[in-house]
C-alpha cells in the first residue's frame, strides 16, 4: 500500500527539499559556471560544444563539395583541400561523434540509473575542459594554416617529418591526446556509474538498454583508445625526438601505424554506433508502448558487437598486401558482425510491430521519425559493409567513393540520425522545453532527402573508379553528374542542420513548460521534473522491473536516509544493486579547470619542445594535488571537522 | 509512415550507371581482366543477396508501422522468438555463402602467375616509374606513367614505393594493392580485352594525389612486341637544329638532374624517364594530353596545373623552351 | 501541447520502502567509487602496456638479430635490482592493505611512509636503469620501443610514488576517516598493478634480447 504524503509531512518535505537545494547548489554566476560539477550542466555544455564542432565540420564539407561540384575546379588548391578534408574527418570523429555520444550519456545515464550525480563529478568537469581546449586548439591551428593535412588517419610516412614538415601534424597528434584523455575520463565515470550507482533493485537484468549500450561503449573506449594514444605518441616521438617506430630504414615499419590506428579506429566506429543503438531502443520502446522485444538478445548483441569490433581492424588493410589466409579470417569476423546487428534490427521491428503506436498530435513523433530514417539508411550502409568485408571486392572499392558513401551511411544513418532523434527525445528533460515537432519534421525530411542525394551517387562514383581524397578530377570519365548531384545534396543537408539550430535556439528562448514525462517513457529519468533539480532525486528510487514508470499510475517506490546536507549518493552492489554505501560526492571546485589548463599547457608545450612533457608536468601535478586535497570548504570529503547530524 | 521504396534510389542509380558506366576506361563493373571479373562476380552475388534483404527489411518495417486493431503487447513474444531464431539462421547461412564465395574468389585472384611478363612499378610523389624486367639485361627498359600489357597473358607486377604509401589501382583490370616504403608487394594482371584503360593512385599521398594517374594500354601480342621493340631502341636523334639545341639545353640545364633519356648523358632518376616521352598519350601522370602546346606550358610552369609537384619552374626564355619542346617532341 | 495526453501524469505518488541512514559512508572494494576509479585506470593502462608489448614483438621480425648488431642487450644490474626491490615491496604493501582494512591509524601511517621510501628508492633505481640500456632511443626501432616500454612504466611509477607521498602527508596532517583508509587500500591495489606490469616488462626488456 502506498503512503500518501499528508499535510503534516508536506512541511517537512518542503524543508528537506530546501536543504537539498542548498547542498547541491552551484555557486552563483560565472564562478558557478566554471566550478560546477553537476553532470547535467556539464552535459549541456558538452553537447553544445560537440554540436558546434559538428556544424563547423559540416561547413568544411560544404566547401569541399563546392570544390568537387565540377571537374578541374579552381575554387581551392590542393593544400587547402587536404587540410579541409583532414580537419573534416578529425573534427567529426574526434570532436563530434564520440564526445557527443558520451555527452548525452553524461546527462542521461545517471538519471536513468537513479543516481544523484555521475561518478567522479570533478573528473567529469575536467574532461569537458580538456575536450574544449583540445578542440579550440586544433581549430585555432587550422585557421592559422597549421591544421592537419594527412587525413584523419594520418598514415605514415605521409605524416612523418619528411613529408609533413612543420607543426601541422604535431597539432593533429596532440589533438588526439586531448580528446582521448577526455573520452577515457568519461568512460571510467560511466563504467563506475553503471556498475556501482544504480538504484536499489536495478539488477543487471533491469538496466535500461541505453545504459547498457553506454557501459559496453565505455569498455570499448577503455580498450581501444590506448591504441591511438600509443600510435600518436610514437608519431610525435618520431617527428620530434628522432625515434624510428615507423621508419622502415631503421627497423621500424609503416604498417605498425595502420595496425595500431585501426585497432582503435575500427572499434571507434562502434563506439559511435553502440550509443545510437541504445538511443533507438529507448525511443522505439517509448513510442511502441511496450518493452523492447528480446531484452536479453539486445544486451548480448551489444556485447557481441563490442567484442567482435576488436577483431576486425585488418579489414581496413586488405589492400596493403597482408597474407591472404589472414585476410580471410578478418572477412569472416567482419561479416559476423551482421549477426548481432541483424538480431537488433529484428527485435526493434518486432517491438514496433507488436506495440501500440504512440503518436504526437496524430503524427509520428520526430524522435521516431529519425529512428525510421535510421532503418532505411543504416541497413543499406550495413549491407555495403558486408560487401566491403569481402577481400576481392574491398580491393576494388577500398579508398574509393564507394567507401565514402558506405561510412557516411553507417555513421550518419547509423549514428547521427538516432542522435538527432535522441536529442529531440531528451530535449524536454535537458532544457524543460519541447522542440517544435513541425520544424523537427522539416529537419528530418530535408536531412533524409539531402543525405541520400549527397551520398547515394557516391556509391556509383566509387564503382566508376573515383578515388577518395582527391581535390579535383578530370572530365570525361562520367564523374561530373554524380559529383554535381552530391554537391547539391550537401546543401540540402546543410539547410536541415540550420533548421535544427534554429529550432533549438527558438525553443530555448521560450519559457519552460515541459511536463515530467512528455512522451510517456518508462525509465527513471522521466520520474523527475523537467529539467531535473540539481540533486536529481529527492529520495533514492527503488526499481522492481525494467520499466519502473509503467504503468503510469503506479506509485514510485523510494528509500529515504541519504543526507540532505551533504552531497551523498547511494552505491549499490554490482550484480544485484543492493544498497551498500552512502558515498559522499565532492562539492564544486575550480581545480579541475586549473588542472585542465595545466594539462593544455603541457600538451601544447610538448609540440614545440619534448621537455615540455617533463616541465609541464609540474604545474599539472600541483593543480591535481590541490584538486584532491581535502579542503575545509568541502565538508563532503572530510574537510570539515565535524560531520553533519 | 515511411514512404521510402528502394526503387526511388535504384532508378536514378541505374540511370547514372548507364550514363557513366558505358565508360570502360576506369570502371569496377565493366571489367576487362580476369582479376576484375572475379571481383565483379562477387559484386553480383552480393547484390543478389543484399538487395532482397534490404527490401525485405524495409517491407517488414512498413508492415510494422501499420496501425491495426489487433491487441498490442508482449503476448506473442514466444512466437516472435522463433522468428528471431529463423532470421538469424538465414542471416548466418547467407553470410556463410558470402564468406565462402569471397574466399574462393580471393584464391583465384591470388593464383600463381603462369610464365608471366615481369614489371616493377615504383610509385613516386606523384608519378609512376615503370621498369620492364627481363633476365636478359639488354631487354630491360624503363618508362613512366604508361603501362603496356599483352592481352591474354599473365603479367606479374612488383609494387614498391620511393617515398610515401601509394596504391596501384586500374579498376577495369584488377583491385588495388598498396605500394609501401620498405616493402614489395606483387599482383598479377590478366587483361582480356584490347584497349586503353586508366588507373589512378588510390591511397592519399599528398598534395597531388589527384593528379597521379596511369595510362594502361592492353595490346595484342604483335602490337605489344612492336611497342616493346620501339621502347628498347634508342630514341631518334634530333633532326632539326632547334631540336639539337634543345638537347644541349636539356643536358646542360636543370632538366637532366632529374630526368633520364637513354643513350644520352641525361641520367637523372628523381623524375620520370623521358626516353620515349613523345610516344606517350598523357603528360605529367595523366594531367594533360601529350602535345607540343601542353608540353610547353608544362615546362613553363609545372606548378600551375599541378601545384606542389616536385618539378620546379625552370626559368627559360621562350626560345630556349621552344628548343627543348622540339627536342622532347622528337623523343618517340 | 506536444505531450502525449495519456502520459501527462504530473507527479506520482511516492511509497517509502526502506531507509538507508544506517549504511556506512565508506567501503572497501567495488562498493566504493575509489576502487572503480583505480580499476578503470588500471584497465586503460594495462591495455596501454599490452599494446606497447604488442608493438615490441611486431617490430621484432624486422631485424635479423634482436637487438640489432652491434647493440648489446640492456645490462642486467639495475633492472634486476629494481625488480627485486619491487617484488620485496609487495610484502609491506600487503601488510599495509590489511592494516588499512582494519583501520589502524599508526600502522597505516608508517606503512605508507615505508612504501613511499621504497617508491623513491625505485625511482632512483629506474634513473640508473636508463643509463644501462646500451641503446639510444634514436638509434633504431629496437632502441625506440625499448625506451618506450620503460618510459611508459616510468610515468606510472612516478605518478604512483607521487600519489603515495601526497597520501602519506595526508594521513599525518588531516583527519583520517574511513574514506582515507579506503583510499590507502586502493593505492595498495594500484601498487600491485605497477609491480605486476613491471615483472612482465622486465622479462621482455631484459630477457627477450638474450633468449630470442
Amino acid at each position: 500500500m502506498n503512503t500518501p504524503i499528508d499535510d503534516i509531512e508536506t512541511g517537512q518535505a518542503q524543508a528537506r527539499r530546501e536543504a537539498l537545494e542548498r547542498t547541491w547548489a552551484d555557486r552563483p554566476g560565472f564562478i558557478g559556471w566554471l566550478t560546477t560539477v553537476d553532470h547535467k550542466r556539464i552535459a549541456h555544455r558538452y553537447v553544445a560544444t560537440a554540436l558546434v564542432f559538428f556544424m563547423i565540420g559540416g561547413a568544411l564539407a560544404l566547401l569541399m563539395r563546392i570544390q568537387l561540384a565540377k571537374p578541374e575546379n579552381s575554387f581551392m588548391g590542393p593544400d587547402r583541400y587536404n587540410q579541409l578534408f583532414s580537419m573534416h574527418g578529425s573534427a567529426m570523429m574526434f570532436l563530434f561523434a564520440v564526445p557527443v555520444m558520451e555527452a548525452v550519456a553524461v546527462f542521461v545515464v545517471p538519471l536513468m540509473v537513479g543516481a544523484r550525480n555521475i561518478a567522479f563529478p570533478r573528473l567529469n568537469a575536467f574532461s569537458y575542459w580538456v575536450y574544449l581546449f583540445g578542440g579550440v586548439m586544433i581549430f585555432t591551428a587550422f585557421f592559422l594554416d597549421v591544421g592537419p593535412e594527412a587525413g584523419w588517419t594520418a598514415y605514415v610516412p605521409l605524416s612523418s617529418s619528411d613529408f609533413s614538415p612543420g607543426k601541422r601534424t604535431d597539432f593533429w597528434a596532440q589533438m588526439i591526446t586531448f580528446t582521448e584523455v577526455a573520452a577515457l575520463c568519461i568512460a571510467v565515470e560511466i563504467v563506475a556509474t553503471v556498475m556501482a550507482m544504480r538504484a536499489p533493485g536495478m539488477t543487471l537484468a533491469r538496466i535500461p538498454l541505453f545504459a547498457w549500450s553506454m557501459f559496453v561503449t565505455s569498455l570499448m573506449v577503455i580498450f581501444a583508445m590506448p591504441a591511438v594514444m600509443l600510435a600518436s605518441t610514437f608519431l610525435i616521438a618520431d617527428r620530434l625526438v628522432g625515434t624510428h617506430f615507423y621508419n622502415a630504414g631503421e627497423g621500424g615499419d609503416a604498417l605498425l601505424w595502420q595496425h595500431l590506428f585501426w585497432f582503435f579506429g575500427h572499434p571507434e566506429v562502434y563506439i559511435i554506433f553502440l550509443p545510437a543503438l541504445g538511443m533507438i531502443s529507448e525511443i522505439v520502446q517509448t513510442f511502441s508502448r511496450r518493452p523492447v522485444f528480446g531484452y536479453t538478445a539486445m544486451v548480448l548483441a551489444l556485447m557481441a558487437t563490442g567484442f567482435l569490433a576488436f577483431g576486425l581492424w585488418v579489414h581496413h588493410m586488405f589492400a596493403t598486401g597482408l597474407p591472404p589466409l589472414g585476410n580471410s579470417f578478418y572477412t569472416a569476423a567482419s561479416m559476423m558482425i551482421a549477426i548481432p546487428s541483424g538480431a537488433q534490427i529484428f527485435c526493434w521491428i518486432a517491438t514496433i510491430w507488436t506495440g501500440r503506436k504512440a503518436l504526437v498530435a496524430g503524427r509520428i513523433a520526430t524522435p521516431m521519425l529519425f529512428v525510421l530514417g535510421f532503418f532505411a539508411l543504416f541497413v543499406l550502409g550495413g549491407l555495403t559493409g558486408v560487401m566491403l568485408a569481402s577481400v576481392p571486392l574491398d580491393q576494388q572499392v577500398h579508398d574509393s567513393y564507394f567507401v565514402v558513401a558506405h561510412f557516411h551511411y553507417v555513421l550518419i544513418g547509423g549514428a547521427v540520425f538516432p542522435l538527432m532523434g535522441a536529442l529531440h527525445y531528451w530535449f524536454p528533460k535537458m532544457s524543460g522545453r519541447q522542440l517544435s515537432e513541425r520544424l523537427g519534421r522539416w529537419q528530418f525530411w530535408l536531412f533524409f532527402i539531402g543525405f541520400n542525394v549527397t551520398f547515394f551517387p557516391m556509391h556509383i562514383l566509387g564503382l566508376m573508379g573515383m578515388p577518395r581524397r582527391v581535390y579535383t578530377y578530370p572530365s570525361g570519365l562520367g564523374w561530373e553528374l554524380p559529383n554535381l548531384i552530391a554537391s547539391i545534396g550537401s546543401w540540402i543537408v546543410g539547410l536541415s542542420v540550420l533548421l535544427f539550430a534554429i529550432n533549438v535556439i527558438r525553443t530555448l528562448c521560450r519559457p519552460r513548460s515541459a511536463p515530467d514525462n512528455p512522451w510517456g517513457a518508462p525509465d527513471l529519468l522521466w520520474s523527475v521534473s523537467s529539467p531535473p533539480p540539481a540533486y536529481n532525486f529527492e529520495e533514492v528510487p527503488v526499481v522492481g522491473g525494467r520499466e519502473p514508470l509503467w504503468p503510469a499510475d503506479r506509485p514510485l517506490q523510494v528509500m529515504t536516509g541519504l543526507s540532505h546536507v551533504r552531497r551523498e549518493a547511494l552505491l549499490t552492489t554490482t550484480m544485484d544493486a543492493i544498497p551498500a554505501t552512502r558515498w559522499a560526492l565532492p562539492d564544486p571546485g575550480i581545480w579541475p579547470l586549473w588542472s585542465a589548463i595545466a594539462l593544455t599547457v603541457l600538451f601544447i608545450w610538448s609540440i614545440f619542445n619534448p621537455w615540455g612533457v617533463v616541465l609541464g608536468a609540474i604545474p599539472f601535478a600541483v593543480a591535481a594535488t590541490i584538486w584532491f586535497w581535502p579542503k575545509r570548504s568541502q565538508p563532503s570529503l572530510g574537510g570539515a571537522n565535524e560531520r553533519d547530524c | 509512415m515511411m514512404r521510402t521504396s528502394p526503387l526511388r534510389w535504384l532508378l536514378p542509380a541505374v540511370a547514372m550507371l548507364a550514363a557513366g558506366g558505358c565508360n570502360r576506361v576506369q570502371s569496377v563493373l565493366l571489367s576487362s581482366g580476369d582479376q576484375a571479373s572475379a571481383a565483379g562476380g562477387i559484386w553480383n552475388l552480393m547484390l543478389w543477396v543484399c538487395v532482397p534483404i534490404y527490401v525485405f527489411v524495409l517491407i517488414a518495417l512498413a508492415l510494422a508501422m501499420r496501425r491495426r486493431p489487433t491487441p498490442a503487447g508482449t503476448t506473442r513474444d514466444r512466437a516472435i522468438g522463433r522468428g528471431l531464431a529463423a532470421w538469424l539462421a538465414l542471416v548466418g547461412a547467407l553470410l556463410t555463402v558470402l564468406v565462402t564465395a569471397s574466399f574462393l574468389v580471393d584464391r583465384r585472384i591470388n593464383r600463381v602467375a603462369v610464365a608471366p611478363l615481369q614489371i616493377r612499378v615504383t610509385a613516386h610523389q606523384w608519378w609512376w616509374d615503370i621498369q620492364y624486367l627481363d633476365p636478359d639485361v639488354s631487354k630491360r627498359f624503363s618508362t613512366a606513367n604508361e603501362l603496356h600489357l599483352p592481352v591474354d597473358r599473365d603479367t606479374r607486377i612488383e609494387l614498391a614505393s620511393a617515398d610515401v604509401i601509394h596504391s596501384f589501382w586500374v579498376p577495369s583490370l584488377s583491385g588495388k594493392l598498396d605500394l609501401i616504403p620498405g616493402r614489395t608487394n606483387a599482383m598479377t594482371l590478366t587483361p582480356r580485352r584490347v584497349g586503353w584503360y586508366r588507373g589512378q593512385c588510390a591511397e592519399f599521398c599528398g598534395l597531388q594525389h589527384a593528379h597521379m594517374a596511369l595510362d594502361v594500354r592492353v595490346d595484342n601480342a604483335a602490337g605489344f612486341a612492336a611497342w616493346r621493340a620501339q621502347q628498347l631502341a634508342a630514341p631518334q636523334l634530333p633532326l632539326s637544329g632547334a631540336a639539337l639545341a634543345g638537347e644541349h639545353l636539356f643536358e646542360s640545364s636543370a632538366c637532366a638532374m632529374c630526368h633520364a633519356v637513354a643513350g644520352t648523358i641525361a641520367g637523372g632518376h628523381g623524375g620520370p624517364d623521358l626516353t620515349h616521352l613523345a610516344s606517350r598519350r598523357m603528360l605529367a601522370a595523366g594531367t594533360w594530353p601529350m602535345d607540343r602546346d601542353h608540353l610547353d606550358r608544362w615546362i613553363a610552369d609545372p606548378q600551375k596545373p599541378k601545384p606542389g609537384a616536385l618539378m620546379p619552374a625552370v626559368p627559360l626564355d621562350p626560345r630556349d623552351r621552344a628548343a627543348i619542346d622540339d627536342y622532347l617532341m622528337g623523343l618517340r | 501541447m506536444n505531450a502525449i495526453a495519456e502520459a501527462a501524469v504530473e507527479r506520482r505518488d511516492v511509497e517509502i520502502v526502506g531507509d538507508l541512514s544506517d549504511l556506512p559512508d565508506y567501503n572497501f572494494g567495488p562498493t566504493s567509487l575509489g576502487w572503480w576509479g583505480v580499476f578503470g585506470f588500471m584497465l586503460i593502462e594495462g591495455m596501454g602496456f599490452v599494446l606497447a608489448i604488442g608493438a615490441y614483438f611486431y617490430l621484432f621480425p624486422f631485424e635479423h638479430h634482436w637487438p640489432p648488431v652491434p647493440v648489446r642487450p640492456p645490462s642486467l644490474l639495475w633492472g634486476t635490482a629494481f625488480t627485486v626491490v619491487a617484488l620485496l615491496s609487495l610484502i609491506p604493501n600487503l601488510w599495509l592493505d590489511r592494516k588499512a582494512h582494519r583501520q589502524e591509524l599508526r600502522p597505516v601511517q608508517w606503512g605508507l611512509t615505508l612504501m613511499s621510501v621504497l617508491g623513491l628508492v625505485l625511482v632512483v633505481l629506474r634513473a640508473c636503469e636508463f643509463t644501462a640500456l646500451n641503446v639510444r632511443w634514436d638509434q633504431n626501432a629496437y632502441g625506440s620501443i625499448t625506451w618506450a616500454l620503460i618510459a611508459l612504466h616510468t610515468t606510472h611509477i612516478t605518478t604512483d610514488v607521487y600519489d603515495s607521498l601526497v597520501l602519506n602527508v595526508l594521513v599525518f596532517r588531516k583527519k583520517v576517516d574511513g574514506r582515507k583508509f579506503s583510499d590507502v587500500s586502493d593505492n595498495a591495489l594500484y601498487w600491485y598493478f605497477i609491480v605486476a606490469s613491471w615483472v612482465v616488462l622486465y622479462v621482455i626488456i631484459y630477457w627477450t634480447p638474450r633468449w630470442l
